[in-house]
Parts: structure tokens; sequence; C-alpha cells
């Protein structure tokens, strides 16, 4: 009996106790040690973005990321975009700077561009991040693609497929994209490179499309005419071969000529290509992960808070080979899911 | 002798010269599949000169029809992804370019704003309100479908590319109405000379509204060409040069700015020009770079001989030329 009344004691000191936890919780938030630092230093902070431009998967994807972050986390993420115009973006970068953001994330359409900015932005105190696409000078951070990586593996899955063991003849052509832009140049050093180790690959053309699938489609249409024996042909991103993939189709070569392809890996762009055969390979620099990178850089640059430029990192991004027998329903993604709880 | 070449005819040349060279210098320039992927690779640019044609004889331009073409055409594949049907899609988008073609026509025509002005100014904001309003991402691709509508780009008839057939048609449409129609011949009186058309009772604004609605609805048409070949539209294509290549091809091929002169035949022999010059520059493998200045060298090449051997004078110089 007395035992009964002090269990009922006991059970209902604690469920007012708990209640009374409960309500304090929602006045102060429970404070592990760090959390309650974490949320202060994240709070009312700024930071500005200027994208190459904004509505293609990549800048569209990445933004979501961010976002979302910044509204569950109380702090600012401002977009100006520049629509291609190197010189908008410079200018967009140079209004941000007089605003004084906390972080700038700047994604150079050009390895040069930029350069100056991301000096004047880390002397006027801004922490400064590079996103997949870098100017030649670092600022406190890199995330993205490792060019030399995505243009070492594609070249390679390419003298895969037609090099030696593979029985075929190593005749394959590279369709490039625009020229200044880092995709072009690192990359394109990269396929050299690798190709000169393989003396068995002979490369019959290289042209560039400007990143226009049309371009790209009479290219390749011409190179296949010339050389209708022609193994393989290395892309360099999927809004533009799937030009080429036009072209190798029209000829009634899908199964001779092998197509490898790289971009952000969005579901139309990349998984639906490869379902229907247009792309035989891709590596996909997986643009989820590289904005939940982006906010990681983020959050970890407005929590040390370091003299711009006295501690720079890079996080390079894992590259995901996609094929038609390795792909799976998550290999892809779709704007409306990364909207909906991206970063 | 000499001075009976125009540059219709030293265009021709040029190309008679560049293409009896490739056949002769380049193994496999010459095979029958090589010829055709030549005419096809530049139907797209045939296409839209043709249309262009039609304002620059009518001492116009449009520079908005790259523009029209992106938007109308990305919007339509929007709206099929989204589930609209194919051909109520197309219908809303052909009424979206004739609308830009009206307002084209309005300002030029009524509110006499110079063509150059209204359609440099009109092709931003047809790309700024597509991207705002109707397309959200850069590249829309195209679903596959069954109908014969997915095969206009890609596929072939009786052996024969069909963007070769689009642009053989729209050729000859275009032709029949500049030479037989009642308004193609008014298009070339207002194009020599606005004033006298318009005194001699040609209803002159009308026929300016005529005009920019077929280019806005030609612009349409290579665009279905495009998106159904490469399976995709690329709505950056509005802010590259392409509209440059356009002009280039109508002006290189001898219809003059100032108007009122040449033909679709013009038009044809200048496309056909840049096609076997791209097509042996590739086979080549020039670089890109070497392949601009080969480019631009023959261009000038063609303007220069034709300004020597018919110099302009008082007599045949017209005010507003561009």
């Amino acid at each position: 009996m007395r035992l009964r009344t002090t269990f009922k004691t006991v059970v209902t000191a604690a469920t007012l106790g708990l209640t009374g936890l409960a309500g304090s919780a929602m006045a102060e938030p429970f404070d592990d040690g760090q959390s309650k630092d974490y949320y202060a230093a994240l709070k009312g902070k700024k930071v500005g973005f200027v994208p190459l431009s904004m509505g293609f998967d990549l800048t569209e994807g990445w933004n979501a990321g961010l976002q979302n972050q910044a509204d569950a986390l109380g702090y600012e993420v401002m977009v100006r975009d520049p629509n291609w115009n190197t010189e908008a973006g410079a200018q967009a970068a140079n209004g941000f700077i007089a605003e004084k953001p906390d972080v700038l994330i700047l994604h150079p359409l050009d390895m040069q561009a930029y350069n100056r900015i991301v000096q004047k932005a880390m002397r006027a105190g801004i922490n400064v991040i590079q996103i997949n696409l870098k100017s030649v000078t670092n600022g406190d951070v890199y995330v993205g693609t490792d060019w030399y990586e995505m243009g070492v593996k594609q070249a390679e899955a390419v003298v895969n497929a037609c090099g030696e063991g593979s029985g075929r003849n190593g005749k394959v052509a590279f369709v490039q994209g625009m020229l200044a832009n880092p995709t072009a140049t690192i990359a394109g050093q990269a396929v050299n490179d690798v190709f000169s180790a393989h003396p068995e690959i002979e490369l019959v053309a290289t042209q560039a499309a400007d990143f226009d699938s049309s371009k790209a489609q009479a290219i390749t249409s011409t190179i296949l005419k010339q050389h209708p024996d022609l193994c393989g042909i290395l892309g360099i991103w999927d809004g533009q071969d799937i030009g080429t993939a036009a072209a190798i189709r029209e000829a009634g070569l899908e199964d001779q000529v092998f197509l490898v392809s790289s971009g952000g890996g969005n579901q139309a762009a990349a998984c639906d290509n490869i379902e229907n055969g247009n792309f035989d390979a891709y590596y996909s620099y997986d643009v989820p992960g590289q904005a939940r990178d982006l906010n990681s850089a983020l959050k970890i640059l407005l929590q040390t808070d370091p003299e711009p430029g006295s501690a720079p990192f890079a996080l390079y991004t894992p590259l995901k080979y996609i094929t038609k027998e390795n792909m799976t329903p998550s290999s892809c993604w779709t704007l409306e899911e990364l909207k909906a709880h991206g970063g | 002798m000499l001075n009976r070449l125009n540059q219709e005819r030293i265009v021709l040349l040029i190309s008679v010269i560049l293409f009896i060279g490739f056949s002769v210098g380049l193994d496999g320039f010459l095979s029958g599949g090589n010829i055709l992927s030549l005419v096809q690779n530049v139907s797209i640019l045939g296409i839209l000169g043709t249309g262009m044609a039609i304002g620059v004889i009518g001492r116009g331009i449009d520079l908005s029809m790259v523009s029209t073409m992106v938007i109308s055409v990305a919007w339509m594949l929007v709206m099929v992804n989204d589930g609209t049907n194919l051909w109520v899609a197309f219908g809303l988008a052909l009424g979206f370019a004739v609308v830009i073609g009206l307002i084209n026509g309005v300002l030029i025509a009524y509110v006499e704003i110079p063509a150059i002005f209204a359609t440099l100014a009109m092709g931003v904001a047809i790309y700024g309100f597509g991207k705002s309003f109707l397309v959200g991402t850069d590249v829309v691709y195209l679903p596959q479908g069954e109908s014969w509508f997915y095969q206009i780009g890609s596929g072939r008839f009786l052996g024969i590319p069909n963007p070769v057939i689009a642009f053989a048609l729209v050729a000859l449409i275009v032709h029949v109405f500049l030479q037989f129609s009642k308004y193609g011949r008014y298009n070339y009186a207002i194009g020599d000379n606005l004033w006298t058309a318009r005194i001699t009772g040609i209803p002159v604004r009308p026929v300016m509204m005529l005009q920019y609605v077929l280019i806005a609805v030609i612009a349409l048409l290579a665009g279905v060409v495009i998106a159904t070949s490469v399976s995709s539209m690329n709505t950056r294509l509005a802010l590259s040069t392409q509209v440059y290549d356009v002009i280039l091809v109508v002006v290189l091929g001898g219809i003059g700015l100032s108007g009122g002169k040449g033909g679709v035949r013009n038009v044809i022999v200048g496309t056909l020009l840049i096609g076997i010059l791209l097509n042996g520059m590739t086979i080549l493998n020039l670089s890109y770079t070497a392949q601009n200045i080969f480019k631009s060298i023959i261009l000038l090449a063609a303007i220069v001989i034709d300004t020597m051997l018919n110099p302009r004078d008082e007599q045949t110089a017209q005010h507003g030329d561009i």
C-alpha cells in the first residue's frame, strides 16, 4: 500500500518534471554543449551566390539545397543571376562585396575572369567558396569536380571500350565544349595524357561544339561519315552530348559507337538518356551531393569565421559512374526532390 | 564577262571551287552519305535564312528570330512534358509565334521603329518573358513519342534526311510566295522603295505585318526540326550568335540589306557555301579558332570581290542600307 503510494508519487513527480522540462524546452533550447553556439553562429548571417546562370539543372539544384538549409537555420542566401555573362557576373560579385556578406559563393564560367574578384572579396574580409568551376586563384573553399579526374575517367572508359583487349580498332573522337571553360582546358589535358599512354587509341577528331547540341550533332554526323568504323566518342556535358547521340542514332551506329558523357546527374538529362541508350556510360558529379558539400562548407566557414585565405580547403566531388547495368531509381535526381528535401 | 558576276554567282563559284577542292583533296567528302549530311547539317540554318530573307527583301530584318524559335518550341516541349496533347501544344506554340510576329509587325509598321531596333529589343523581351513565365530550365528535353511529328528532325524519307526535306519544303513555299503571290510581289516593291510602293496603293503596313508573322512561323518550324533532331531544345541558343549566322547566309547569298533584291535561290547558295566549308573543315579536323578564321576570310573575300566588280554608284545606291 505504502509502496504503491510512493510509486504514484514518483510517477506524478516524474510526469510533472517532464512537463516542466518540455515547457522550458519551448523557451530555451537544449544545449548539448555545442548546439547553442552552432545555431547562434549561423542565425542572421548573409551569403551571396553568383552562379554563372540560374535556370539550368546544376545551379537550380545547388540553390534548392542552399535555400533549404538557410531557411532551416535562419540565415539568408541571396542569388544574383548574370545569365551566362561574365561581365554581369563580375558586376554582381562586386555588388555583393560592397554589401559585405559573410560568405560569397562564386561559379565562374571562365578560369581567369574572377581571379581579381576572389582576391578583392577576401581582402574585404569575405570568405569565398567556388563551386564546381574554379578560377585560377584559390578562394577559401572549392567544392566541386576535379576536372582532371573527370577527363581521366572518361578517357579511361573509352580506352576500356575501344583500346587494347577490347578487340576494337581504337578509333575515337572527342567532341569538346566551350574552349575557355575549365571543363575543356583541364579535361582536355587529362584526355591527352591518358591517350598518350595508350598508343592503340587513335584520336581521329577533336572538335568544339560550344555546349550546343545542334552543333554537336552536325560535327558528329560529319565525323561518322568520314570514319564509319569509329569506335568511341568522348562527350563533355550531357546537354550537348544529346546532339552527339542523335547523330550516332541517325547513322544507325548505336551498337558500334561507345559514347561516354558527364554532367550533374539530373534525371531527364542523364538517366533517361542512359536508359534509352543515348549514352553508354556517364560520370555524374551528383548535384545533391554537391549541394550537401556546399552547405557543409558554409556551416564550417560561418562557425569558424576564419581570416579569408588563412585555412583553404577543397571538397572534391566523388564521381558517380552510371551505366544501364548499374542504374537504380536513385542514381539520378529531380529538381522537385531537391527542392523538397535537398541539401 | 566579269561584271556579270554578281555576289550570288561569286559565292556559287567559290562554293564550286571549294567543293571540287574538297572532293579531290579529302577522302570521303564526295560520298553520297557525306553530301546528304552536309546539307542536313545546314538545313536549320537554311530554314531560318529563308525566313530572314522575307524580311531582308522587304528592307527589314528580324533579330528576334532565334529567341522566337527557342522560346516557342521550348514552351511547347514543357507543355508536352506536362501531359498536354502534342497537337494542342503545337497549336499554342504556333499561336505564340504569330502573336510575336504581330507585335514585331505593329512596332515596325505602325509605331515606325526601325526593324533592327524593334526586333533587337523584342528578342531580349521574348527570351526574358519565356524564361520567366513559360520555361523554367535552360534545356528542355523532348519525350519520345509515336507520332510522325517526332520524326521531322530525325528520320529519313526515301533515303533523304527529313531536315533536308523540311528545308526544301520551306524554301519552295517561300519561293512561291515571293515570286508568284500578290503579297510576295508587294514585299519586293516595299523593299525597293517604300514611298513609291505606298503611293502606288500597296497596303504597306499590313504587308510588313505579314512579313514578321511569316518569319516567326518559319522560326517555329526551324525550332521543331531542331527539337525533334536532338531530342531537346536549349534555350541558351537565344543568347548565341546564331542570328548573325542566319543574316550571314542571307547576305552572303546576295540578298542586299538595302532590300528589294534576291530570292530563295540566294539563301540556298549562301547556305551551301557555309555547309561545304563547315563540312570540309570538320573532316580536316581544323581547330575551332582556325575554322572561324577561314570562315571569315571566305566571307570577306566574297564581299570584297562583289564590291570590286560591282562598285556602288549614285544610281544603284539606296539610303537605308544597314
